[in-house]
């Protein structure tokens, strides 16, 4: 508020320094719609398109699934019927009968442990192999081979080893997600120049120095690229897992309510899952950025 | 026989090649005093970079060896640090931090932290690039770069300081500039210098001895030629002094009449 003040004041025919303190309380009125104004536009130019769009899929889909005889819900028969887990995410009525927020903080904490582990091993396996030309020759076609395996074909061979679905869960997060993270960790490590190795031998650091002041920064832009592709793989196979584990997550509500007939449900648990995918990206996303500021543009 | 500060003995270098190898440098033998400042010249794919990256422990050579104070030196080390061409610096670090992280290194238990810090600060200064001391090298001018790139050179307080055409990528004022801070530098601390270049006036101007390399393949050390002009040297003073002419046409007719480039055959 005081920013807009002040603003406001600086267009004004220069008052005086020493009256300059008692003005602010008249002026805002004009000036405040002409700062808002562009405010709007702006806001107008980026929100109004998916606005439009949003209210266009509303009407086509009501129209289409209002005849009767529809088989999935229209929208209104959504908002009449599953009200309660759009405006209350975190509702708590016992055991099964949870807002979804609930649920989908612990699809979350799944993937950030599954996803945790991933980034750290595939970090340290993609070093490996971008450093030895050994390790690349031995394990590149074995990654190459198993990285096209789809997520959940992982889980019989999980829930077999681990005899539980919680930790079988998190294993096949973890399988779905480190690929991506090796292979451009490995590249990153190739692409290091020659420079930053031949500034390393003169000040003779050791390799755990190497790693951590030359490899790391040096390949993080890539790095990063691995884990964005790595998270957004992760939140597709946890809903997938879940519905087959069970338990408290969204990937199992969706199946619950498959099974109890709720569709309407299932369509508020895919919006739930869709932004809450894409935040994780951007969250990635921004991460990379502050962590990689000053690499890029060498 | 009088033992020599670095010496150069008898080096080769041959790079494998499918079906034989590369003779880049035969018989390459030098002895560089304490203090001096020396020049290697030479066309470019002379192999006077491959010279340098030997000396610096960076390549190993094929024969003979390099001696520092009578031990012979075949990895890299601080004791020769090498101000890059392209500045080498760490993009992700400030010119501080990449000062730092030399320091650090070399001196770490030698030291105490405010000892290094001090020590990073004073090279930094002494390239007059204390003001940009959390600048990051993209937000920092070309030769502003060499400049940290030399402090943190300097900062290793090498037995030798290897200078691999550093003012080669910069624009002539600059180059000018940075010649002579090399020049108050080298008069202050009185390091030991090799510094590759193609700049035939700033090898005149800056060297004690300029040595001139014969074209490849198999170059070799063609003169080795003594610039005994007086220090300090004034640029403009220079110009016109006979000595430093002479010393000019020397070098000139060396490169451009005996040992003309040829194109790539």
């Amino acid at each position: 508020m005081s920013l807009t003040l002040l603003r406001s004041e600086d267009r004004k025919p220069a008052p005086s320094v020493s009256k300059a303190a008692v003005i602010p309380l008249a002026v805002p009125h004009r000036p405040l719609s002409a700062r808002l104004l562009p405010v709007l536009r702006g806001a107008a130019t980026t929100g109004v398109p998916p606005l439009v769009t949003l209210v266009l899929i509303l009407l086509v889909w009501q129209m289409l699934t209002a005849q009767p005889g529809a088989t999935l819900p229209s929208p209104t028969q959504i908002w009449a019927e599953s009200r309660d887990l759009i405006v209350a995410p975190f509702f708590d009525y016992g055991s099964q009968d949870i807002g979804l927020g609930w649920r989908v903080l612990v699809s979350l904490q799944r993937v950030g442990v599954g996803f945790g582990l991933a980034a750290v091993a595939g970090v340290l396996i993609g070093t490996l192999i971008g450093q030895s030309l050994w390790a690349m020759r031995g394990l590149d076609p074995v990654f190459q081979v198993l990285r096209t395996v789809p997520p959940l074909a992982w889980l019989p061979l999980s829930l077999a080893a681990f005899r539980d679905s919680h930790p079988s869960a998190i294993f096949v997060i973890f399988i779905t997600s480190i690929w991506p993270v090796i292979i451009n960790t490995a590249v990153g490590i190739r692409n290091i120049p020659q420079d930053y190795r031949n500034v390393a031998a003169v000040l003779r650091l050791n390799s755990l120095e190497f790693f951590w002041r030359i490899m790391i920064p040096s390949a993080a832009p890539y790095i990063f690229t691995g884990l964005r592709i790595g998270i957004g793989l992760s939140w597709l196979a946890i809903v997938a897992a879940e519905m087959l584990t069970g338990g408290v997550g969204i990937g199992f509500f969706i199946w619950d309510a498959w099974n109890s007939s709720r569709l309407p449900d299932i369509v508020v648990a895919l919006l739930y899952i869709g932004v809450v995918g894409f935040l994780l990206d951007r969250l990635v996303a921004l991460a990379g950025r502050i962590a990689t500021r000053g690499t890029a543009s060498a | 026989m009088k033992r020599s500060y670095l010496k150069l003995d008898h080096i080769d270098k041959a790079f494998p090649r499918a079906g034989g190898a590369t003779e880049v440098l035969r018989d390459v033998d030098l002895a560089i005093e304490k203090g001096e400042f020396v020049s290697i010249i030479g066309h470019s794919g002379c192999g006077k970079s491959t010279l340098l990256n030997i000396v610096a422990g960076l390549t190993p050579a094929t024969r003979g060896a390099v001696l520092l104070e009578d031990r012979e030196v075949n990895s890299p080390g601080p004791d020769r640090a090498v101000v890059f061409q392209n500045h080498s610096l760490l993009p992700w670090l400030t010119a501080y931090e990449n000062v730092r992280l030399a320091v650090d290194k070399v001196f770490s238990g030698v030291k105490s932290k405010a000892e290094r810090h001090d020590w990073t600060m004073r090279n930094l200064d002494l390239v007059q690039m204390g003001h940009a001391r959390d600048k990051r090298p993209a937000e920092i001018s070309g030769g502003m770069k060499q400049r940290v790139g030399i402090a943190r050179a300097l900062a290793m307080e090498p037995k030798v300081l290897l200078l691999d055409e550093p003012f080669g990528a910069l624009d002539a004022l600059t180059r000018a500039h940075l010649q002579d801070q090399v020049m108050q530098i080298h008069a202050g601390l009185a390091n030991t210098v090799i510094m590759i270049t193609h700049d035939v006036d700033e090898a005149v101007l800056l060297s004690d001895r300029i040595v001139m390399m014969t074209n490849g393949p198999a170059a070799h050390v063609g003169e080795v030629l003594e610039v005994p002009l007086a220090r300090p040297r004034r640029r403009i003073e220079v110009a016109t002094d006979p000595t430093y002419l002479r010393c000019r046409e020397a070098v000139l007719r060396f490169l451009y009449e005996r040992h003309r480039y040829v194109e790539a055959a």
